[in-house]
Parts: structure tokens; C-alpha cells; sequence
């Protein structure tokens, strides 16, 4: 076979290779020790020197593109070999991961967490105590004394020793100001406990109440905090509008509705037309409680705060129903999985 | 309180706009609950006298009734009510009458005879429910009047909560007084003429308890008419009140009360023995009470009493025995002054609370008494005639409660509410409230009204002030921050971190009452006391929880029946537990996993939970405390599976529990497949120390693996204290990656291979210092675990 049509058989069987074995088996039968270009090599003893220089030249020009077809049809075939081995790789994405996705905070949790950060932001400690509680510190010293009208709100669970369940986290209070001189700054988040149980009440709720206290705090204090809590607490700036109430404990007292966060006042349903939710109790610390946790009113002065948590929550989270906080259903707790 | 807008009106000039006056109440401190029409909508319904009522020749219930509704010819109407009778006046629903529920009056025939319009019962007129026949108007009643004027039913009825300081505002009067105040008007108070005694009779009133009763108003009326009916107007003011008729007698005592706010009672004379006493009841005493009842007395319950036995509960329910009855002709008339302290809760004490104790245990206007007296005589003569005997009064002055001065001061109004209060808005508010005010040098010297039980410091006053001023005038004032840095500690861990870390597991936050089933808690904790509480809502909540464990098996349990096959719940809070017979409040965090270990997925095999999964979940809470000093011990508590259960120790403390609910328990509570549960203490978990950086060793690691046959019973605990002592500078990590038991094992025996990786701080180990490490290891457990080899 003469060179020019080896080339061109060898360029027409590299470039149909199907594959790297073939190939590799065409570049030794070019190429190899014992290939066709060794054997046009092996004749150039036989020439002139000039004839010998010219075909030499030839061959190795042949040699070259032989080469050079293979390295290309090399690299073609070794992509496609990865890409082959790549496609039978291929798996399906879409298929679910393996293992446990997170569970969720209880949205009590989650709304407690929220309303302690604001106000731990604005210098408030955390402060917890007993849930068992004696009638000091949940009623005598809170200015309720016994056969006083107001026990009648707070429906109590006795254990029939004098003990009780707190029918609020007041007595938390009473027992940070009997245990720290003020200036005082705390909230008590915790459970509390009335004796009823409808479609609006559970036996047990969470509440969170707050103190401050130090030698000149006002009422106008209180209501700074107040507005600037349920606007932090609903990420947009409501209103607040106090009425007089009355609470043993404080003096003045004040039942607060903050601008329905909702409709922004407009009126809606969750507000039943009236533009505002009733949202927290407060006032200004009554001088018996003062003086029952041994501070003089003359020096200090204090405000106090409460709110229940559940309010709170089912307002943030459009919860209808108080219930379904307590049936740990988790059809419920799973909707509160987003951090 | 139900309060007619009508009535209101004529103590107090009223503004226009109702929901306006109603929002000012409410912005004042008496919250109004709701507002309503008195009655509901109607037309053309009028006044008509029945001339004539004949029996209808079809129908032996119905009668033809001819009657004038001032019209030039009398109406023919056919009626069914029983009272329909000539000479009566009665509303005439004329045809094209619109009557509640949208009930149009039109033409009728009833048994052939046409019937041109409807005579209304109080019921169809949407008054009340009494449907017993025709609502008998007034004999003054104009014929053709509209029946909505007559009886001034385009009235509106105020729904008012009120709080338990302010007492003297249940009444119209009390109201109409706070009206004035927001309306800078006066109060009218309709004159009561003092009404002179027509007789000599006199009842024997002895105060023998004058701490407890200092003011005791009585009047005999002898001769009352027991015929007499209530007048319609004043019924309707009841009923507008919310409060049923019940003849003159008691209807006058209750008008009374809600007109001036002075509870009052009338005894039948003729079950009266010998005189009354005020006094403490007495060991062994009961009292049948109205509404039936009998309740036993204790020597602090305040009676009225006769010669032979108590006959009221003083300031909250009259005796049954000298009650009101139908025949009823004598009376005698009471309005007393009871101290609050006297009355308050003790109606509590039996679940009764009623119009009388609300107002007593509030304070009631000592000063208000002869008023009742004589308003009660004037309308019961009006109404059922009668002889009045002189009005007595029997009193104990030094314990009547004596208003003293108080003094308010400018810069204590400034200090609590922030800012300053003219001298002369404090003056006129607390002037308008009824106060006695006199200017004093920083401030005001202020004695409250008679009928102000809630004032008695300059706190009290100051809140009035505020009340009257406005809260919503008072200004947002940010008080100054501290400037102090909060402490953080580094070292305590929040609760919320092991909350945190158990729902990153999958774990779901659930919320408890921490008041369970006493059955359920004892079949979990036969063994513990458990503080059980007087009054529980139900027998179901009957005690406080000794641990989590009986919320969270309630609740897997719940979730199990809405069809949940695989729960893992989590709770944090306190149990309530008796140490040496003190009550511990002690925070736990534990959970509850039931059904797979994973989510079921295509590629994972399904297996249920097992006790090392929820290991590993109390591991991965106790990694975040960090100590060395927790280990995990067999054997835990009777609700547990004896086998699959241990104690989570800290040192030598259990602080916990882990293990498979007791399978006949999973059987009885009708739950699925082996639930998983655990439970440990936040306080060992709380306290950390801070993590402490050591130098990092520049010297290969070496691993070796060592197959250990031992005895079955070995735990694992017993094999790593073999393996490690001695060689714990070198040992960097024991790991087991076998337990296996069976085929080249003996019966009795298991097989547990073991990674020991090595390493040492200050050099590479050799072949032969590993070998050594090596052997070292084997010879003791040999010797300590009866260990053999697999090699």
C-alpha cells in the first residue's frame, strides 16, 4: 500500500473507532513497533539519500497526522466515555432525602421568645419563680386580702393547705422586689392557672408581666413602653388607647387595646368592627404592694404590666380557636416548623 | 349591669349620641359590654280598650272581641287569649302592622268570623317571654297611643361590667353621678318626700353586732293589698334590668336597689318571732336560704336573726321562712349599712353571689338608707296601699365609717403620672366626684363622698384625677435606661438550647397541663406522691404531674388516634414532686417517639424507634452540657420495660430516665409498638463550664481493632473501663462497630468489636509501642472480663 492511501485508510478507520480499545488497537497497527509506518520506515535503507531524505520526510509528515487523528479521536472518545459513564450515574433529584426534617417550638414558645427579646432589648431581665405559690405572695401581698371582691376574678386551685396554683405571675414580682433593691426591670414569663374552662378559657395559660421600678417611674413611662412593645410585637406602628380599669395592685390601672394590627383601625373581623384589641392590663404600683415587699412609695415608684401569651400568639399567627394550644395535636404544631 | 338609657335620662341630661356616651363610659372605667334596643322593632300597634268579648260560636278557645282603637267604628278582632276581657286595655296590632320576626298583620278569618288585626301578648311585642295573655296596658293608657311611646320602648339598654372598687356606681344613681362628671352636668336626683307614719307599729331592731351592721333602717307597712299588681312601667324597668317581676312587694325592694343602689329586704311580718337581731351566727346554726337551699353558719357569717333562729345571710340572701309570700299583707321593710368586711366572700363560700352582696361587699352609702326607706314606702303605697308605721333607725355611730381628709399633693400627681395637672383641674375634678376640696400649700386637702368605699389615700385620689383627666391626654414619656449591661453568662445554658436542639432532632414542642389524670399518673408512678388539688376542674386534672410522662403518653396517645404513625414530642417545664415532704418544683425537659426511627422513605429501611435512637437524642443533650461525669445504668422505674430502661446519672445522682414504655402499659393504654421515653432534670443540664482549647497532637494516629468475646451479661459500661484504665493517655477514642452474636460464638457469649484509635502528644508510636499498648489491653481483659479473642 502506498503511503498516501494508508493515510488516508488510517485517517478513515481512526475517525470510525467506536471506541477507546478500537482505537487503541488501530494506533498499534499504524503505529506500533510493528506497525505499517514502521514497516514504510523499514525501506528507506533501500534509497538514495536524497530520495531517503524526501520519503523519510513524507513518512513522518504521515506519522504526524496519523498521531495527530488519534490523540483528537482519543479525546473524543474519552469524553464521551466519562459523559457515558457520568449518564448511567444519573440519579433523581427529586426524589425525598433520607433522615428527619426539624419538629417545631410550641407557638406559646415562639411568641413567649418574642415578647422577652423586646423587652430584654429595652433592658428588662427575666425573672421566674414557683408555680405553686401561697396566698402571700399571689394575693396578700398584691393588696388582695382575703373576702376581697377582686378574688372572685381570679377563679384560684387550692390544694386545701393554704397552697395554691398562681392564678398569675405577679407573685414573681413580689418576690423580686422583696428579694432586690431597685431600680428594678424585669419581666416573668410563665404559666399560670384559673379554675375555668369554655371555649375561651383554659385552666391553664401563660402569661408574661413586667415591673419596673426606681424612684420617679410614671404612668407616662408605662404607656412609652407599651405602645413601643405592641409595635415591635406586630413589626408595624400601632396606636394604644388606655381604659381605666381596676386591678388590687396598682393605682392607677389601665385595661390597654392597641390598634388592631390587622386592618390598622379600619375595622375587620378580628377586631369585631372596633379597630382595636384589648391586649394587656397595667397601671402604676399600688403603695401597699409597696410597702408589703418593705419599699417606701415615697422613694419608689413603680409600674406593672401583664399580658397573656395565647392572645398574643393566636393574634401573630391567626390561631381561632384557644384550644388547640393544649392538644398538642401535631397537625397543629406542625404549622410552627418554619424557624 | 343593665342599664335603661330612659331611666338614666331622668337623673342626668344625656348627650344625643348614645354609642358616644356609651365610648365615654367606657374610657371612664366602666366598660360598656354591649349596647341594645330595649324592644325590638314594631309599627302600628296602638292602644285599644276591648268593648266587648264574646265566645266564639265555632271555637271554644277563641273569642270575638270588639274593641276601640279610637277610630270612629270599633274594630272586630278574634283572640285566643284567656285574659281577653271587656274593659281592659290592651296593644292592637292594626292590619299592616309589622310585628318582631318580621310578622306582617293582615286580614284573617278564623273559624268564619274575620278577625282586623292581633291583640299582642308581652312576648309578641318582643317584651320578655311571658306569654300568658294579653299584655295588659295601664287604664291611663290614651286609646290609639302608639304602644311604643306609651311604654317608652325606643329605649336603649347599656350592658356595663363593672370592677370590684366601684360598687357605688351599680345604680342609676351611681351611673347618672359619673355621667354628670363626664358631661360637666349635674345629677337631678329625684326628690323622695320623707313619708310620715300612719301608724304606731314598730318592729324590735337590737344591733348586737355593731362592727359588722352600724345602721339599721326599718319600717313597718301593715295592710299591703297582696292583690296589687306590679305597675307596667315599673315592670318594664325591671325586665329592661334584667329582672323578673315577682309581685309589688319584692319588685319595690329590687326597683330600689337598682334606682339608688341600696340593697334592701322585706320580711313577712307574720314569720317574724319577737324582734331582729344583727348579730354573728352562731356554732351549729344553718339557714334556709330563698332560692332553697340551706347552708350551715359560722360564728364570722353575719345573721339577721329572730328570737328563735337566724332568718338572712346579712347583705347576701333572705331566709326562706320569713320570705315574701302571695298573701303577704305586713311587712317590714329593711335597709341596712353593712361593713364590706362583714359580707364580702361569704356567699363565696356556697357559689352564691347575688345583686345585694355585690353591692355590700363593694360598700354601700351609709348615708343613703333613710332614702330607700322612704323611696320603697312612697312606691309601695302607689302601688299596693298599705299603713306605714314610723321609720326606725337603729344605729351604731362609731363604727360608721368616717370619711377623713386626705391630702394630694401637686409634685405626687407629677411623680406618677409623669406630668404635671393644674391646681385648679384637680380641684374641679375631684369637686365633680363629690369630694369635699380645700387648697392646702402643695396641694389639696380632699375628703370623699359617703358613698366612696375605694378612696382612702392620696393614691386613690390621684387615680380619680388621671381617670377624669384622660388617659389617653397623658402623654408617652420614655423613662431613662439603665445604663448596666445585662449579665451573661456564658455558662448557663438556656432551656430553650436543649428545647432547640430536641426539635432540630425532629422533636415537636408540645404543652401540657401540668395537672394530669390520677389514674394514668398512678399506673406510671405507682411509686410517687403526687400533690393533688382541692377543687380541680375535673377528676381527670385531679393532680400535679410527678413527671412529663403522663402529658406525653396522653398526648402520643391523642396523635395516635388522629392517625399518627410516627410522633416524637417533646415538653420542658416543672414537675411537681415530694422530697422529705417538701414540695419540688423541678424543671425536666423529656419526650416521648413512637412509630419508625425515620420518616418512611423509598431508600430507608423501615425500622421502629429503638432504645438507641432516643439514646442518642438524651446524648446528643447531654453533649451540649458536655460533662464526663453522666452514665447511663440499667434498670429504672416500674413503668418502664425492665429490660429496656436505665438511669440517666450525673455523678452518683440519677437526674433521669430512658427507656420503652412497660409493654403491658403500652397494651392497657391501648397504644402502638413500644413508645419511647425519657426524661431528665434542666438543672443538671444547665451548668456548663467553658470549652478549654488544648494543643493539637502533631503525631499520627494509629487505629487497631480488637474482637472481644465476652459474657452476655457484660455491659458495655464494664468492657470500656477494661479497656481504657491505664491506657487513657494514649487512647484518643474507643469506638464499637459490632455487637454480634451467633455462628463462632459461644451460647451465652457475644462478640463486641472494638476500634481503639491511639495516639500520643509527644510521638509517632511505633509497631511494637502499639503492640504493647495492644497486649496490655488484651491481658486485662482477660483477667477483669474473662475475655476471649477472635483473631
Amino acid at each position: 500500500m502506498d503511503l498516501a492511501s494508508l493515510v488516508t485508510s488510517g485517517l478513515g478507520e481512526i475517525q470510525s473507532a467506536a471506541d477507546l480499545v478500537v482505537l487503541d488497537q488501530i494506533r498499534v497497527r499504524l503505529l506500533g513497533k510493528k506497525g505499517l509506518i514502521t514497516e514504510q520506515l523499514k525501506t528507506l535503507g533501500a534509497l538514495e539519500p536524497d530520495a531517503r531524505r524526501e520519503a523519510g520526510a513524507r513518512i513522518n509528515d504521515a506519522k504526524h497526522t496519523l498521531t495527530q487523528a488519534i490523540d483528537a479521536r482519543n479525546a473524543v472518545l474519552e469524553a464521551a466515555a466519562v459523559a457515558a459513564e457520568l449518564a448511567a450515574g444519573t440519579i433523581d433529584v427529586t426524589l425525598p432525602g433520607r433522615g428527619s426534617l426539624p419538629g417545631a417550638l410550641h407557638p406559646v414558645t415562639r411568641t413567649r421568645l418574642r415578647i422577652e427579646e423586646i423587652f430584654r432589648r429595652a433592658g428588662f431581665t427575666i425573672a421566674e419563680g414557683p408555680e405553686v405559690e401561697d396566698d402571700f405572695h399571689n394575693f396578700e401581698a398584691l393588696n388582695i386580702p382575703a373576702n376581697h371582691p377582686a378574688r372572685a376574678m381570679h377563679d384560684t386551685f387550692y390544694f386545701g393547705d393554704g397552697r395554691l396554683l398562681r392564678t398569675h405571675t405577679s407573685p414573681v414580682q413580689v418576690r423580686a422586689m422583696l428579694a432586690n433593691p431597685p431600680p428594678l426591670r424585669i419581666i416573668s414569663p410563665g404559666r399560670v392557672y384559673r379554675c375555668d374552662s369554655d371555649q375561651t378559657h383554659t385552666p391553664m395559660f401563660h402569661q408574661v408581666e413586667g415591673l419596673v421600678l426606681d424612684e420617679n417611674v410614671s404612668f407616662a413611662n408605662l404607656k412609652a413602653i407599651l405602645r413601643r412593645f405592641v409595635s415591635e410585637f406586630f413589626e408595624k406602628p400601632l396606636e394604644i388607647r388606655l381604659r381605666p380599669s381596676y386591678f388590687p395592685f396598682t393605682e392607677p390601672s389601665a385595661e390597654v387595646d392597641c390598634q388592631c394590627a390587622f386592618c390598622e383601625g379600619r375595622g375587620c373581623r378580628v377586631c369585631k368592627q372596633t379597630g382595636w384589641l384589648e391586649v394587656l392590663g397595667c397601671g402604676v404600683v399600688h403603695p401597699n404592694v409597696l410597702r408589703n415587699c418593705g419599699l417606701d412609695p415615697e422613694k419608689v415608684s413603680g409600674y406593672a404590666f401583664g399580658m397573656g401569651i395565647e392572645r398574643f400568639s393566636m393574634l401573630r399567627y391567626d390561631v381561632n380557636d384557644l384550644r388547640l394550644y393544649f392538644e398538642n395535636d401535631l397537625r397543629f404544631l406542625g404549622q410552627f416548623s418554619r424557624a | 349591669m343593665k342599664l335603661s338609657l330612659a331611666w338614666l335620662s331622668e337623673w342626668v341630661r344625656l348627650p344625643a349620641d348614645e354609642a358616644a356616651f356609651a365610648h365615654g363610659l367606657t374610657m371612664a372605667g366602666f366598660e360598656v359590654e354591649g349596647r341594645s334596643v330595649a324592644a325590638p322593632a314594631c309599627s302600628k300597634v296602638v292602644v285599644a280598650r276591648i268593648v266587648s268579648a264574646e265566645k266564639h260560636p265555632e271555637a271554644d278557645k277563641l273569642r270575638i272581641c270588639v274593641v276601640d282603637a279610637g277610630d270612629p267604628e270599633p274594630v272586630q278582632i278574634v283572640c285566643g287569649a284567656a285574659n281577653a276581657r271587656a274593659g281592659i286595655k290592651v296593644p292592637l296590632a292594626r292590619v299592616g302592622a309589622v310585628l318582631p320576626g318580621d310578622l306582617t298583620i293582615k286580614t284573617a278569618k278564623l273559624r268564619g268570623v274575620e278577625s282586623f288585626g292581633m291583640l299582642c301578648s308581652a312576648r309578641e311585642l318582643g317584651l320578655g317571654d311571658s306569654h300568658t295573655g294579653l299584655l295588659e296596658l295601664p287604664d291611663d293608657a290614651p286609646i290609639g297611643a302608639d304602644v311604643r311611646e306609651v311604654l317608652r320602648l325606643d329605649d336603649t339598654i347599656l350592658e356595663i361590667n363593672f370592677t370590684p372598687n366601684r360598687g357605688d356606681a351599680l345604680s342609676v344613681l351611681g351611673i347618672a353621678r359619673e355621667a354628670a362628671v363626664l358631661g360637666e352636668s349635674a345629677v337631678c336626683i329625684p326628690t323622695t318626700p320623707a313619708i310620715p307614719a300612719m301608724s304606731e307599729a314598730l318592729f324590735q331592731v337590737r344591733i348586737e353586732a355593731p362592727e359588722g351592721c352600724a345602721r339599721f333602717a326599718g319600717r313597718v307597712i301593715s295592710g299591703v293589698n297582696p292583690q296589687a299588681k306590679t305597675p307596667l312601667w315599673m315592670q318594664e324597668r325591671l325586665r329592661r334590668a334584667g329582672q323578673r317581676s315577682l309581685g309589688p312587694l319584692v319588685d319595690v325592694t329590687n326597683y330600689v336597689m337598682l334606682e339608688l343602689g341600696q340593697p334592701m329586704h322585706a320580711y313577712d311580718l307574720r314569720r317574724l318571732e319577737g324582734g331582729i337581731t344583727v348579730r354573728w351566727a352562731r356554732a351549729g346554726e344553718a339557714l334556709e336560704l330563698l332560692e332553697g337551699s340551706t347552708i350551715p353558719l359560722a360564728h364570722d357569717m353575719l345573721v339577721i336573726a329572730d328570737d328563735v333562729a337566724p332568718v338572712g345571710l346579712a347583705g347576701v340572701m333572705g331566709g326562706k321562712k320569713s320570705g315574701i309570700a302571695d298573701d303577704t299583707t305586713d311587712v317590714f321593710l329593711e335597709a341596712a349599712w353593712f361593713q364590706p368586711n362583714a359580707v364580702a366572700g361569704r356567699g363565696r363560700r356556697f357559689g352564691i353571689m347575688t345583686d345585694a352582696s355585690q353591692r355590700y361587699e363593694r360598700g354601700v352609702d351609709p348615708e343613703g338608707i333613710e332614702r330607700a326607706i322612704n323611696r320603697a314606702t312612697q312606691l309601695l303605697l302607689e302601688m299596693a296601699g298599705g299603713t306605714p308605721g314610723p321609720l326606725q333607725v337603729t344605729e351604731a355611730k362609731a363604727h360608721l365609717p368616717v370619711r377623713s381628709p386626705i391630702a394630694v399633693r401637686a409634685r405626687q400627681i407629677e411623680r406618677l403620672i409623669g406630668i404635671s395637672i393644674p391646681s385648679d383641674r384637680v380641684a374641679a375634678i375631684l369637686t365633680a366626684l363629690g369630694m369635699a376640696v380645700t387648697p392646702t400649700a402643695d396641694g389639696h386637702s380632699v375628703t370623699p363622698p359617703s358613698w366612696r368605699f375605694d378612696i382612702t389615700m392620696e393614691a386613690d385620689l390621684i387615680e380619680e384625677v388621671a381617670r377624669v383627666y384622660g388617659y389617653n391626654e397623658i402623654p408617652e414619656i420614655d423613662a431613662p435606661m439603665p445604663q448596666r449591661p445585662a449579665t451573661v453568662t456564658e455558662r448557663e445554658i438556656p432551656g430553650l438550647r436543649f428545647a432547640l436542639a430536641l426539635v432540630d432532632r425532629g422533636y415537636h414542642e408540645a404543652i401540657n397541663y401540668t395537672f394530669v389524670d390520677p389514674v394514668l399518673q398512678r399506673r406510671l408512678h405507682p411509686e410517687v406522691a403526687a400533690l393533688p388539688l382541692a377543687n380541680p376542674i375535673s377528676a381527670e386534672l385531679g393532680e400535679m404531674r410527678v413527671s412529663l410522662w403522663p402529658g406525653l403518653v396522653k398526648a402520643l396517645g391523642d396523635n395516635v388516634r388522629r392517625q399518627q404513625d410516627r410522633v416524637r414530642l417533646f415538653e420542658h417545664g416543672a414537675k411537681f414532686v415530694m422530697q422529705d415532704n417538701v414540695l419540688k418544683e423541678i424543671n425536666v425537659i423529656g419526650g416521648i417517639a413512637c412509630g419508625h426511627a425515620d420518616p418512611e422513605q423509598w431508600a430507608t429501611p423501615k425500622q421502629a424507634v429503638d432504645f438507641y435512637d432516643v439514646k442518642a437524642d438524651v446524648e446528643a443533650l447531654i453533649a451540649l452540657q458536655g460533662g464526663k461525669d453522666w452514665r447511663f445504668e440499667a434498670g429504672a422505674v416500674s413503668c418502664l420495660h425492665p429490660g429496656r430502661a436505665a438511669k440517666i446519672l450525673r455523678g452518683d445522682r440519677i437526674v433521669g430516665y430512658l427507656g420503652e414504655l412497660h409493654p403491658e402499659l403500652t397494651r392497657v393504654l391501648d397504644l402502638p409498638s413500644a413508645p419511647y421515653l425519657f426524661e431528665v432534670e434542666l438543672g443538671a443540664l444547665a451548668i456548663t463550664d467553658l470549652p478549654k482549647a488544648e494543643p493539637l497532637s502533631r503525631f499520627p494516629a494509629v487505629r487497631r481493632d480488637l474482637a472481644v468475646m465476652v459474657d452476655e451479661s457484660l455491659t458495655f459500661n464494664q468492657l470500656r473501663e477494661s479497656v481504657t484504665v491505664g491506657i487513657t493517655e494514649k487512647l484518643r477514642e474507643l469506638r464499637v462497630f459490632d455487637v454480634y452474636r451467633g455462628k463462632g460464638v459461644e451460647t451465652g457469649r457475644k462478640s463486641v468489636a472494638l476500634g481503639l484509635i491511639l495516639q500520643d502528644k509527644n510521638k509517632t508510636l511505633t509497631d511494637a509501642d502499639v503492640d504493647a499498648v495492644m497486649n496490655g489491653v488484651r491481658q486485662r481483659l482477660e483477667r477483669d472480663v474473662k475475655a476471649t479473642f477472635r483473631d
